[in-house]
């Protein structure tokens, strides 16, 4: 395995940014998994920022989700919540650690690399929607406290919920699609 | 079906001639001025001197009707959770206590909460109209140029003219493979159970991740073969010299946001305007 | 004595991808000269498009792997060259129209390499304007990538690497996603702009006729990473060089040859037009008179029936309008037509996903307007182009009974159900094999017997050859053959004149959202009218019977597909 540089960013990082951000963008709007919970989705598009911070760094995933949301919120609501845009963008450039401890490309996803990538994702969402978010609130809208930490909790929750799901399996799925010919038998 | 995001439309008028980067600065500005402000005078000023804009960039109802909506449920629910969850909030910050009437228990209306939740919405609420301006009179060819005329990396200036060309072949792959896959009997109704939505949206998703990524190796082949990435900066086709009315709509703006400030640090003292006292 | 320098010099040449356990270049050894016109011909996998990659560096630049011997461009050894360099000497338009388009316009796509050298905005804009002017372009600049047609977009890329005034153009694959017609002028473009502006031109590309449609000054025959054959078009269609390595002939010279004419370099066979047919007309005759011409028993009995049907995605723009078809059952049958002309909207309603505004379909003389796509699905499997695009699953068992799975079906129904679907697609070896370790035809296959399991009795398939060699699209084909004598009745969607030619005895014509006619396919493509109006290319056979002075051109085409079919047993 090479070594892998957590911050470069090759032309294919730049195109894998544009259309992870666009799979990002369209998920958010319009692939939510309703939750238990009335009124809350789970947002698929988590697992998307997780999966490709997994397979191409911190750069990559963190401007995915910070483009995917920002252009999303201008498409829906005419203008950017910044401070859950900026959330967004640090869940994802935390995802993206995953890139140097998890290898996708060996063919095969461990226990192990589940785990670890699962352990990233979390802290990610911890930190984005239990710390980020509500300061930012706070700081720009003098939101209440109790109010900011409630809704940023669901949010960790069901993110990382998301993310632990979807960013998973397609994780695993990548893995599979990553086995080389040869060496597999015909049966009868 | 439409594959529009943005109805942006070409029309001729001062706003839309002015060049991307002068709009994204003016929206910068402004934007910062009401997320700094808690004082309700300068962001209903603010708010109105927006909707003069909204008017001279010829903008329709129609255009902005589907946002409205949205917006407007975002702001309602923001409106109660906050009283719901801090009732006295209001009073915390201005430091008075005006009681209109109790409620029940512990929830009274203040003047004072009262006027923090009303600032708060119009707070939410004047970033609105800037950024609609800005998405609807500014060609999404002119998104990346502005952005790295702000001095952001050219490169995620890229990504975001990309995220924009590819959004709506995207969007068709999606359609296609979901009607493929509700072909072989996937439900998409909201019957399911939980774990069957997951599985449901992942039938969809995963042909679209992996039928993507084959994708961002042609791509990016096609950008290293024409020189993506040479040189430390580039240059922009879509990139407008700035005009006079570019440097008035900058000083402008500026000038409203170190207003802005200036009334906070001078006058009030305080981020928060406080009637008050 | 050749004086003349070599712009391209390949010398002992071979390369090894690190990822492969052998090279896939030997021992390559080529001159190019200036201004020369080359097609370099292969089946897949057989070296070319890598050949292609170490011309325009993408190897070593994005694909790294091992070099040995040396290659020359411009009198420079390229090893110390960067990426950027070599893309000044050597213009790429790529495969796939919609990768290389990356700008949000057609401007912005020309100049996007201008962008990259930092060239200031007014030269850059004057540049634009001239290049685009030379691909017929200047006035659609403005438009964004879902406004232009493929060729439109193809000669957008085309003029986004002249723009850097590059010696040598590099086409890999030019016509793989062009409609006929367009395919036709866009080889007449290259031709011109080599005409004009004597660059070297290289084209990298398995339809040989088609490129042969304008003259070329060699022809390289690649296969096992080697250079078979470098001669003339002419002296080429007369050897047995492409035959052995899996590449297709034209179809006129297929057609002398069974007639019996001896195809000799002085005929000038390399194109229908160069051709000199003294004395094959007789022999022709003849031929056709003796061939076996027994046309096939279509069945009479309807399966699917269009009825005044219409469609639009917004009020006012009809997308489809008064259609009226049959379809009967054990047919094999294609729906051609250009780029919207509603083939897509069509199967869209035919499987449900969207409700006519007008008229009616029936399938076995029922309306079919209440039914789901899921119920639908039970009778009409739709396959799309791409095979990624539907497979969701690792395993190729599991991915096959997902649909009998989404609908409850378990247990040993749902095991019988899938042996069988695997079995009929030749799959059964492979059945606990993982997706991708699969071919991208034996992928079709996965989604064909994915639609299978579920027992329809019609199978839509959306381009089911795109890209494909001969070798695979004839395993491809004769799969569907074999499906369709097992009593499947098959539509295929396609843009292949030669597929429709040989493999569907009627083909429906879409124009517009129209229906232009349904008829024999040897009748459709010797129809001028039709061929115009719905973007088709005549087939070379109508030439040559025209050439010959055969009256019922029609019926010569059917002769050749009627010959074709018994040489291939079906």
């Amino acid at each position: 395995m090479e070594n892998k540089k957590l911050f470069s960013v090759s032309t294919k990082t730049i195109v894998a940014t544009g259309l992870g951000a666009a799979i990002f963008m369209l998920l958010f709007m319009f692939v939510k998994v309703p939750s238990p919970v009335p009124e809350t989705n789970f947002q698929t598009a988590y697992g998307i920022a997780g999966f490709f911070g997994a397979l191409f760094g911190p750069i990559a995933g963190g401007l995915i989700a910070f483009i995917g949301h920002a252009l999303s919120d201008f498409a829906q609501y005419g203008a950017p919540w910044w401070s859950w845009v900026v959330a967004s963008g640090v869940s994802g450039f935390i995802f993206g650690l995953a890139y140097k401890y998890v290898d996708a490309e060996k063919g095969e996803l461990t226990v192990k690399d589940a785990v670890i990538f699962n352990v990233i994702q979390i802290i990610g969402n911890i930190i984005a929607w239990l710390v980020v978010a509500p300061l930012l609130d706070i700081v720009i809208y003098a939101e209440a406290v109790n109010l900011v930490f409630a809704q940023g909790a669901i949010a960790a929750l069901m993110n990382a919920i998301s993310c632990g799901v979807i960013g998973t399996i397609l994780l695993f799925i990548y893995a599979k699609t990553r086995t080389k010919k040869g060496s597999l038998n015909k049966k009868n | 079906m439409k594959l529009k995001v943005f109805s942006y439309n070409s029309k001729d008028t001062p706003i839309h001639k002015m060049s991307g980067l002068t709009k994204f600065i003016c929206f910068l500005f402004l934007t910062f001025a009401v997320m700094f402000s808690f004082d309700i005078r300068a962001i209903i000023g603010i708010m109105f001197f927006s909707l003069w804009i909204f008017k001279l960039s010829e903008i329709k109802f129609s255009q902005i009707r589907l946002m409205v909506i949205y917006v407007a449920i975002f702001l309602v629910t923001n409106f109660i959770l906050s009283y719901l969850f801090s009732p006295e909030e209001g009073v915390n910050i201005y430091g008075t206590r005006h009681e209109l009437f109790v409620l029940f228990g512990k929830y009274s209306i203040t003047l004072e909460q009262f006027f923090y939740q009303l600032t708060k919405t119009m707070k939410y609420a004047s970033v609105v109209p800037l950024g609609m301006i800005f998405l609807l009179t500014t060609n999404p060819s002119e998104f990346a140029s502005a952005l790295s005329g702000i001095g952001i990396s050219y490169k995620a200036a890229y990504a975001v003219s990309l995220t924009l060309r590819y959004f709506p072949d995207i969007q068709r792959d999606y359609n296609n493979i979901s009607m493929a896959q509700q072909a072989r009997g996937l439900d998409m109704s909201k019957k399911a159970k939980i774990s069957h939505r997951f599985k449901n949206a992942l039938l969809i998703i995963i042909p679209l991740i992996l039928s993507t990524l084959e994708r961002v190796n042609s791509i990016s082949n096609a950008m290293d073969l024409r020189g993506f990435g040479k040189h430390k900066k580039r240059t922009w086709y879509t990139g407008k010299p700035f005009e006079r009315l570019d440097w008035i709509a900058i000083a402008v703006s500026a000038a409203i946001f170190l207003a802005t400030i200036a009334l906070s640090v001078f006058v009030n003292h305080s981020r928060f305007y406080n009637p008050f006292i | 004595m050749d004086k003349r320098m070599p712009v391209v010099s390949f010398r002992d040449y071979s390369f090894q991808y690190h990822s492969q356990a052998e090279p896939t270049l030997h021992d390559i050894n080529l001159d190019i000269y200036a201004g020369e016109k080359i097609l370099i011909v292969g089946p897949s996998g057989s070296g070319k498009s890598t050949l292609g990659h170490c011309l325009n560096g993408l190897i070593p630049f994005a694909y790294q792997g091992e070099i040995t011997g040396t290659l020359e461009i411009a009198g420079e050894t390229v090893a110390n060259q960067t990426i950027f360099d070599r893309s000044k000497r050597v213009g790429t338009v790529l495969q796939d129209p919609d990768g290389q388009f990356v700008g949000l316009t057609a401007g912005e796509d020309i100049a996007f390499s201008l962008e990259n050298d930092c060239v200031a905005v007014d030269e850059m804009r004057e540049r634009v304007r001239d290049v685009a002017a030379m691909v017929d372009m200047e006035d659609q600049l403005r438009f964004s990538p879902y406004e232009l047609s493929g060729g439109q977009k193809q000669r957008t890329a085309l003029a986004g690497v002249m723009i850097n005034h590059v010696d040598i153009l590099l086409f890999d694959e030019p016509l793989a996603n062009l409609d006929p017609a367009t395919g036709k002028t866009a080889i007449e473009i290259i031709d011109d702009i080599h005409r004009d502006s004597g660059k070297t031109i290289i084209i990298i590309e398995h339809r040989l006729e088609d490129v042969l449609h304008r003259h070329v000054d060699r022809v390289l025959v690649m296969n096992d990473g080697r250079i078979i054959a470098d001669m003339d078009a002419d002296t080429l269609l007369c050897s047995t060089v492409l035959v052995e390595n899996g590449i297709r002939e034209p179809l006129y010279t297929t057609v002398l040859k069974y007639a019996g004419v001896e195809l000799t370099p002085d005929m000038h066979p390399g194109s229908i037009d160069t051709i000199a047919l003294d004395g094959c007309k007789d022999k022709l005759a003849s031929w056709m008179q003796q061939a076996d011409r027994t046309l096939p028993m279509a069945s009479d009995h309807v399966i699917l029936s269009m009825k005044e049907l219409g469609f639009s995605y917004e009020a006012g723009r009809k997308v489809l309008s008064d259609v009226n078809f049959e379809i009967f059952k054990g047919e094999m049958i294609s729906i051609v037509g250009r780029n919207g002309a509603g083939k897509s909207t069509m199967t869209k309603l035919l499987c449900g996903f969207e409700k006519p505004d007008e008229g009616r379909i029936c399938y076995d003389g029922k309306d079919i307007a209440d039914q789901t796509i899921r119920e639908r699905a039970e009778y009409i499997g739709l396959v799309m182009q791409n095979p990624n695009q539907m497979i969701s699953e690792t395993m190729i068992a599991k991915e096959v009974g997902l649909g009998l799975k989404l609908r409850g079906i378990t247990g040993e129904e749902a095991e019988g159900r899938i042996e069988k679907a695997l079995k009929i697609c030749g799959l059964y070896p492979f059945r606990d094999w993982p997706i991708s370790a699969l071919s991208f035809g034996q992928k079709k296959r996965v989604t064909v017997a994915s639609m299978l399991v579920l027992n329809p009795n019609i199978l839509v398939l959306d381009e089911p050859t795109a890209g494909q060699d001969y070798r695979h699209y004839t395993e491809i084909m004769k799969f569907l053959v074999e499906l369709n004598q097992q009593g499947v009745t098959v539509v295929l969607i396609t843009h292949d004149m030669h597929l429709m030619l040989e493999y569907t005895h009627r083909a429906i014509v879409l124009s517009a959202g129209k229906l232009l006619c349904t008829a024999p396919a040897s009748q459709v493509l010797t129809d001028s009218d039709v061929i115009e109006e719905a973007n088709l290319k005549e087939t070379s056979l109508y030439q040559l019977a025209k050439r010959c002075g055969i009256k019922d051109a029609t019926a010569f085409v059917q002769c050749f597909i009627d010959h074709e079919r018994w040489v291939r047993q079906i």
